[in-house]
C-alpha cells in the first residue's frame, strides 16, 4: 500500500494524465452530460439572479446541478492531491522557462506550482496580485461566455468531435496566450 | 445521491490535472514559450484519444446509461465569436495560467486567492450576459 501512495505520490506523465482526461469526458458523455467547465460561471450569475438583467441568464439552473457538484469534486480533487498525493509541490519545468521567467523578474521558477509572488495568500492584496487573479480571471469569465467554451468544451470535446469552430476557438486561445506571454506579462509583472 | 457519480468524476479529474501539473502557473508559461512537449503531449493524448473514443461511440450507435444513443453536441458557428472570444479567454488565461477547470482545482490545492479569480471569471461571466447583442459574433 505504501509503495503504491509512494507511486501515485510522483508526477504523473503526459501519458498518464491525457488518457484520463479522456476517459473524465467519456464518463460524462455516458452518463448523458457534455463536457463543459466554464458553464458553471454561467450557472452561478443565473443562481444570483442575473436573469433579471439580461435574457442570456434565464434557464433551469437545475438542470446544472451535475456541472456544480463536478466542480465541487474538482476542488476537493485538488485538495486531496495537496494534501496527500503531491509531498514535492517543485515542478521540473525546462531551464529554458526558468532562464526566460528569471529574466523578467520572477525568482525561484519551479520551486512550486505556482510563483510565490502573485499567487501567495499573503500577497494578495497587492496591485499585481489583484490585476492577475481579478483581471486574469474577467478575461476567463469573458472570453469563455463569448467563444462559448474553454478548453474542455473546445480543445478536449470540440476537437474531439472534429468540430471546425473549436478549431478556430483554440487558434484564438494560443493567439491571446502567445500575446500575453511574450508582450505583456512582462510589463505586468513589474506593477 | 444520483449526482454523487459526479462528484467522484469532479475527484478524479481533479486528482489528474495536479498530479500532471496541468494547474501549474509554469506549465502554462512553459508551453507558450514552446519549450516543453508536456502540455501538448497532455492535450494531443487527451484529443487523440478522444477522436477515437466518440468514432466508436458514433460508429457502433453507443447507448448511455439509459439506453438512449449518446448524443455529442457541436459548437456554436462564428469567426467572430470563436477567435475574439477564444482571444480573449487566452490572454486571460496566460495571466493565471489556469482555464476554468484549473482554477476551481487551484482553490483545492493552492487556497483561497483563487476564489478571487473566480469571482472574476464569474463577474466577466455576467458583463459578457450585458453586452452579448452589442457584441460582434
Amino acid at each position: 500500500m505504501e509503495k503504491a501512495i509512494a507511486f501515485i505520490q510522483q508526477p504523473w506523465p503526459w501519458w498518464v494524465s491525457g488518457p484520463l482526461i479522456a476517459y473524465v469526458m467519456f464518463s460524462l458523455l455516458y452518463y448523458g452530460k457534455g463536457f463543459g467547465i466554464s458553464t458553471n460561471f454561467k450557472t452561478v450569475c443565473c443562481m444570483l439572479g442575473s436573469c433579471k438583467v439580461s435574457d442570456f441568464f434565464c434557464f433551469n439552473w437545475r438542470d446544472q446541478i451535475w456541472n456544480l457538484m463536478f466542480i465541487l469534486g474538482v476542488i476537493l480533487g485538488g485538495y486531496i492531491s495537496a494534501q496527500w498525493l503531491t509531498p514535492d509541490q517543485s515542478v521540473a519545468i525546462s531551464p529554458a522557462t526558468i532562464a526566460d521567467l528569471k529574466a523578467i523578474g520572477i525568482t525561484n521558477p519551479g520551486s512550486s506550482f505556482l510563483p510565490e509572488e502573485i499567487f501567495a495568500a499573503e500577497n494578495v492584496w497587492t496591485l499585481r496580485s489583484l490585476v492577475f487573479l481579478l483581471g486574469g480571471g474577467f478575461l476567463v469569465g469573458f472570453g469563455t461566455r463569448y467563444a462559448n467554451g474553454c478548453t474542455s468544451g473546445h480543445a478536449i470535446s470540440g476537437l474531439s468531435n472534429l468540430q471546425y469552430w473549436s478549431l478556430i476557438a483554440v487558434i484564438g486561445f494560443f493567439i491571446g496566450g502567445l500575446i500575453m506571454t511574450h508582450f505583456i506579462l512582462p510589463y505586468l509583472i513589474k506593477l | 445521491m444520483k449526482y454523487l457519480r459526479f462528484l467522484i468524476m469532479g475527484v478524479l479529474f481533479g486528482i489528474t490535472l495536479s498530479k500532471g501539473e496541468i494547474i501549474s502557473w509554469y506549465r502554462i508559461q512553459e508551453m507558450f514559450r514552446f519549450q516543453s512537449f508536456h502540455m501538448y503531449g497532455v492535450i494531443g493524448s487527451a484529443v487523440i484519444l478522444g477522436i477515437l473514443t466518440i468514432q466508436f461511440i458514433k460508429r457502433a450507435r453507443l447507448k448511455d446509461y439509459q439506453g438512449n444513443y449518446i448524443q455529442v453536441s457541436t459548437q456554436e458557428p462564428g469567426y467572430a465569436r470563436n477567435l475574439i472570444g477564444g482571444t480573449i479567454f487566452g490572454l486571460g488565461w496566460a495571466m493565471t495560467g489556469a482555464c476554468p477547470g484549473p482554477l476551481f482545482i487551484l482553490l483545492g490545492f493552492w487556497g483561497w486567492p483563487f476564489l478571487l479569480a473566480i469571482l472574476g471569471a464569474v463577474l466577466g461571466t455576467f458583463t459578457y450576459g450585458l453586452l452579448q447583442r452589442y457584441l460582434w459574433h
